[in-house]
């Protein structure tokens, strides 16, 4: 009996392709809570969305420790990660770079590296796969890269989650960042943002 | 026993760099540096003023020419982005035109002198006069990134005073000079504070730039290659100039304006005209000189 891994392809063209990816990150990163669109040119291996798979693929490499919550350690999805980034794979998120979970499940923040305050670069790139994302009603959200307030709907996330982020908020220079993902669009929530609920 | 079977589509060739230099890969850096680049400078928006360590590498121009900069802009610029370079406000430096020069070759990519017409601009030394826009990104070159260095060479110690937040030196050494001089005399490289967090070095800006970063739309990013830092300021966040509630910070003005364009709200430069020391003071920033000028605008013409 032989199992077999359904390998799929990564960027036509890496190197163009991983500089568009990486600049709608910083966008992302820069404006929180705006949504960047990812050119759907992969079709990476199930559960892993287009935007997970174009940001990792962008991103990490063989200096970038992933940890992958529990639904996304599948064969195909780990063969994706190990053949296309060369990235380890590891057991627990304080040691990972970057995280990739879903937002029902996604673990307690401060169980990602925070890094410390001489060195807060450390930290854990939380990337969270959602239902969906959407700007209008939800989330009100401010802080640095924000003019006044950006709205942005998530569907799919732990309620809880939100109060981690005001303690993860509290850490700061320390503390995690989150890209949230739903299919190819993203959005990214850097330490700094305020996030209310109304 | 498990079997690795190729998707299919795996076999899709790897195409060159579009219109890079034969040899080179696109934007000249090697896809790992350009990564560890990129993952600096998304920790360095996270966290506004604070200085990412990162694996500088080694590029064909020396240190103090901009290396830094020209690393982050590598990292960052794409194939339908538009490159301004300018040096001392200027496009037409030496610094300017060979850094343009390098990213048309290797990158391929168009360059302007217009501030308004680019998506990555690149500088040394000023910050332009129009104001920029969501849609823009300025990198900025840095020599030195700490602003506590003169005041405490060790980093070990000033990585400490950032963590802790540890900023009282530099307010003795502004106050010093208040005492000494009745008023804080650094004209240039004038510390900010960012976000009501980090003391940052705006790098050797005139401080008649800095109330410029403050609530900028546009992403300003600092590459210092030789020190091997970069850090970033987001946009919207507040970027305040350290001073004192009974000394204010307070930018340059001139009596004179620009004997070209006649501007009275730009950074004018002294340029010396003859050997007898006669005098003319024209724009810095070379591009808002001339759309001035072509917009009608007129100085006195300098010393006849």
């Amino acid at each position: 009996m032989t199992d077999t891994i359904d390998l799929r392809p990564g960027f036509a063209d890496p190197v163009i392709e991983a500089q568009n990816v990486f600049r709608l990150v910083l966008d992302a990163m820069a404006r929180p809570g705006r949504i960047a669109t990812i050119p759907e040119s992969l079709q990476p291996p199930s559960p892993l969305s287009v935007g997970a798979a174009a940001i990792c693929l962008a991103l990490a490499d063989h200096d970038t420790p992933i940890w992958l919550a529990p639904e996304f350690r599948t064969p195909s999805a780990i063969a994706f990660l190990k053949f296309h980034c060369g990235c380890p794979i590891v057991d627990v998120p304080a040691n990972a770079a970057f995280a990739i979970a879903n937002g029902a499940t996604v673990p307690a923040l401060d169980q990602f590296a925070i890094g410390d305050d001489a060195w807060p670069e450390t930290s854990t790139t939380v990337i969270v796969q959602l239902d969906d994302l959407a700007v209008g009603d939800g989330l009100v959200l401010s802080g640095p890269g924000i003019e006044t307030t950006h709205r942005l709907n998530a569907r799919g996330l732990r309620v809880d989650v939100w109060g981690e982020w005001r303690a993860n908020q509290g850490l700061f220079p320390c503390g995690v960042d989150l890209i949230l993902v739903a299919g190819n669009r993203i959005a990214a929530l850097p330490r700094t943002t305020t996030v209310s609920e109304n | 026993m498990t079997t690795v079977i190729p998707h299919p589509n795996a076999s899709v060739a790897t195409s060159a760099a579009p219109a890079g230099l034969a040899g080179y890969n696109f934007a000249y850096l090697d896809e790992q540096t350009k990564r560890m680049i990129r993952r600096a400078l998304l920790k360095a928006v996270a966290i506004p003023g604070y200085q990412v360590p990162f694996g500088s590498r080694e590029m064909p121009l020396p240190y103090g020419w901009g290396t830094g900069g020209i690393q982050v802009t590598a990292a960052v610029i794409g194939p339908d982005d538009v490159l301004k370079v300018i040096d001392q406000g200027a496009d037409d430096t030496t610094n300017a035109v060979s850094i343009r020069r390098f990213f048309a070759k290797t990158a391929g990519v168009a360059t302007t002198d217009r501030t308004v017409d680019a998506t990555v601009i690149q500088t040394r030394h000023r910050i332009p006069e129009v104001p920029l826009t969501e849609n823009q990104i300025l990198v900025y070159q840095v020599p030195i990134p700490e602003p506590l260095r003169q005041l405490e060479p060790r980093e070990a110690e000033t990585r400490k005073m950032h963590a802790l937040e540890e900023y009282g030196v530099m307010h003795v050494s502004l106050y010093e000079d208040i005492a000494k001089f009745g008023r804080i005399t650094r004209s240039y490289n004038y510390p900010v504070r960012v976000n009501g967090r980090y003391v940052m070095a705006p790098s050797p800006i005139p401080k008649f730039d800095n109330p410029k970063m403050d609530r900028m739309p546009a992403l300003q990013l600092f590459g210092a290659g030789r020190e091997k830092r970069i850090y970033a300021v987001p946009p919207y966040t507040d970027v305040k100039s350290l001073d004192f509630e009974d000394h204010p910070f307070e930018i340059e003005t001139w009596e004179e304006d620009c004997s070209l364009c006649g501007a009275q709200d730009s950074y004018l430069d002294e340029v010396i005209v003859d050997d007898k020391g006669t005098k003319m003071y024209v724009c810095s920033d070379s591009d808002y000189c001339r759309e001035r000028r072509e917009a009608g605008h007129q100085g006195d013409g300098g010393p006849k």
